[in-house]
């Protein structure tokens, strides 16, 4: 596996005539922490199904901790933690009860489970509370209940798909700091998210948009081989007036609205301001401030949609 | 058992789901209680509601003769149990508003010269209406009517007789019914095991059909899938806990169907133990079946009512005889599993038959167990999560924030 805990080649997977996972290739380093970006409904929790040997895929490969999940499922699943969007625990159980139940169905034994338990109510801040009932824990503490039952068997890599979705900004702060600490570790975590603040947490990420991986990369590498021309950020009255008046001039790269700014790219840092100023002046719009800035990865991630759809229009 | 990693044993797997499923239980008494104690209350509702014996039908009678003859067979009817003698008419005509507003069940009416007519030996008649509109009771209180008729028809015969000097004179023809296993023929008897079949079928059904629905609904069978518990582990590890609460609920309506019906266990109570797990069993896999393919808790009870109640009721033979049935529905029965339960039972309560009687109707209930979990199994494993995804819907979207 030469340092690689993930190989994906070609994975796809249709259901009838839609293809939601199409040709997704990618690799995933060992103790990476390894980003899965896009938005709802772009691919990404059917691929974590499909390494997760909980889907089959329609084609391609999946090696995942030297196992192939078509061919070796249940070696897949030992070897293995997960932990989805919605919250799985039971409600109806104790925290206590959770941790035994999950240690059971991982097959641990019961000196095993005894010996995790006060690692993992430590690592979920759940200590002293053992057999309060699962479904009285606010959401951030649940999150990190079931983070813990995913990792009761310690396994090497860990899924986590959209871990932090439904939780206030500490808890997720205080999440990212378990998924650094298990990545020390030497745990390989492999994490989708819809938040690209949290992409900026990652060592290697991919964009999927519309069952496509569309770019890759380190968050820094992604933002300074995408993008590398200036991006304006421009503070001006009626924003989506005056993004349909700059997408049509030549001289602009990309336009964005990121609530009542506009994000401009353009050829040239001094000529771009004297002309964004001009023409929205010129049509009657008010330009308030006017910054050159860094560009984020959200920048990154349009600017990569909106290549891959003008490729596609080409290819028809 | 292939595949086990570190080889551990086979029941190592359904351990905690077992675990798991009693305490889920437990925190959940309504379930619990409707699970143990409905099925008690029910037999209660139904034993007593349910009764096809015609017992103290209220009975007006009209003697225009008033001799000591007349009274002496009129008395006849007031003292078995099965008539209760409520009004003494005096003009036919008032019998009308009597059976009219069901004050009674039946008239006798005698006619004027009954006394006379019987001492001279000649022919006389009675007349006695009949409610018909319950035709069940109507029919049987005829039959008792006729019955008594008959023998005092016979004793008159042979007073006549004797008194023309033939004695101890002998019939040439006499029938001596004697009915077995059910001596008086009380419906109890032949209900209770019926109602312990249906009761106990549409319960266990009901009961498991909600599980595995509701676990998918709460994103819980997700977290289970990806761990490497094996889908049989899962449908044994959810039926064993509901099969031992519904044996002790069997038992509890066995108990009660004893001291408030009267109904034994004359047979072998091991074998009545077997074939009740077997039956149990079963249903509580197509509980788990029916669970695998509705999409919700609501969908899954709406099937497990279907799939139970009509078809146990009507054509288990719990109520309705299964050879009086037209032919067309007779081969529907097989598919019944009710219906072999039902048979075994009262063979096994009612009649103390042995296994010899009944294996055929054992091995269905052994065979219809073992589909219903293979197959339920089955469906899990394939249809765990092979649900398509919400599809994304058009045009560009802009990166949530």
């Amino acid at each position: 596996m030469n340092g690689n805990s993930i190989e994906v080649h070609g994975l796809t997977k249709r259901f009838g005539a839609f293809t939601a996972v199409d040709d997704v290739s990618f690799d995933v380093r060992r103790g990476a922490i390894f980003g899965f970006l896009g938005a709802n409904g772009a691919g990404k929790s059917t691929t974590i199904r499909m390494l997760c040997a909980l889907l089959d895929p329609t084609s391609g490969t999946a090696v995942v901790g030297g196992h192939d999940v078509r061919r070796e499922p249940d070696e897949v699943k030992a070897s293995i933690g997960y932990m989805s969007q919605k919250f799985s625990l039971y409600g109806d159980l104790t925290v206590e009860e959770n941790i035994t139940f999950f240690g059971g169905i991982y097959r641990l034994t019961k000196s095993r489970v005894q010996a995790q338990m006060p690692r993992v109510l430590e690592m979920a801040g759940l200590r002293g509370r053992e057999r309060t009932l699962t479904r009285d824990l606010a959401q951030g503490w649940k999150q990190r209940l079931a983070l813990g039952c995913a990792l009761l068997h310690e396994p090497d890599i860990v899924f986590l798909d959209e871990p932090t979705g439904g939780v206030d900004p500490v808890s997720r702060r205080a999440f990212w700091d378990l998924i650094n600490g298990l990545s020390e570790g030497g745990v390989t975590v492999f994490v989708t998210t819809h938040y690209l603040d949290e992409a900026e947490y990652c060592n290697d990420i991919r964009l999927i948009h519309a069952g496509r991986i569309v770019g890759g990369g380190s968050p820094q590498e992604l933002k300074r081989t995408t993008i590398r021309n200036p991006i304006l950020e421009v503070e001006c009255d009626r924003v989506v007036d005056a993004l349909e008046l700059l997408q049509r001039e030549s001289w602009v790269r990309e336009t964005s609205i990121f609530g009542s700014y506009l994000h401009v790219g353009v050829e040239d840092e001094a000529e771009g301001r004297a002309l964004v100023k001009g023409r929205l002046a010129a049509a009657g719009i008010t330009v308030g401030r006017l910054d050159l800035i860094a560009p984020s990865l959200e920048d990154v991630f349009i600017h990569k949609i909106e290549e891959q759809t003008k490729e596609t229009e080409r290819d028809r | 058992m292939t595949g086990e990693p570190g080889g551990r044993p086979f029941f190592a797997g359904i351990r905690p789901v077992i675990r798991k499923e009693f305490r889920q239980i437990r925190r959940d008494p309504r379930s619990l209680g409707f699970l143990l104690f409905l099925p008690a209350f029910l037999l209660l509702v139904f034993g007593y509601a349910l009764n096809f014996d015609v017992k103290h039908v209220s009975l007006a009678v009209c003697d225009l003769d008033g001799t000591q003859a007349s009274r002496d067979f009129s008395g006849k009817f007031a003292a078995t149990e099965y008539f209760d003698l409520r009004y003494r008419l005096s003009d036919p005509r008032e019998a009308d508003a009597l059976l009219g507003r069901e004050a009674v069940g039946i008239v006798l009416i005698i006619p004027r010269g009954f006394g006379d007519d019987l001492a001279a030996g000649r022919e006389t008649k009675i007349q006695a209406l009949v409610d018909g509109a319950s035709a069940m009771t109507a029919t049987t209180a005829a039959g008792y009517i006729g019955a008594i008729v008959q023998s005092q028809t016979m004793r008159f015969s042979l007073d006549v007789l004797e008194r023309r000097g033939l004695n101890r004179l002998e019939l040439p023809l006499a029938v001596e019914t004697r009915v077995w296993y059910n001596p008086e023929l009380r419906s109890a008897r032949f209900l209770v095991p019926g109602l312990m079949v249906f009761i106990l079928m549409v319960i266990v059904v009901i009961s498991t059909a909600l599980t595995v629905v509701r676990e998918r609904e709460r994103g819980t069978m997700e977290q289970i899938l990806v761990s490497p518990v094996r889908p049989v582990d899962l449908v044994l590890g959810k039926t064993v806990p509901y099969v031992l609460i519904s044996l002790v609920s069997a038992h509890v309506v066995l108990l009660l169907g004893f001291l408030l019906f009267g109904v034994p266990i004359r047979g072998n109570y091991l074998l009545l133990l077997l074939t009740m797990t077997l039956f149990l069993t079963g249903g509580l896999g197509q509980g788990v079946l029916i669970s695998t393919m509705a999409k919700s808790q609501q969908v899954a009870f709406m099937i497990s009512i279907l799939t139970t109640f009509l078809p146990t009721f009507i054509l288990s033979g719990f109520v309705f005889p299964i050879r009086n049935m037209p032919l067309v529905i007779q081969p529907f029965t097989y598919l019944i599993p009710a219906r072999y339960f039902l048979a075994t039972l009262r063979a096994v309560m009612l009649k103390g038959t042995g296994l010899g009687a009944f294996w055929k109707e054992v091995l269905f209930l052994a065979a219809f167990a073992a589909v219903t979990i293979v197959v339920s199994t089955m469906r899990l494993k394939r249809t765990g999560l092979e649900e398509r995804p919400r599809r994304f819907l058009g045009g560009r979207r802009r990166v949530a924030r």
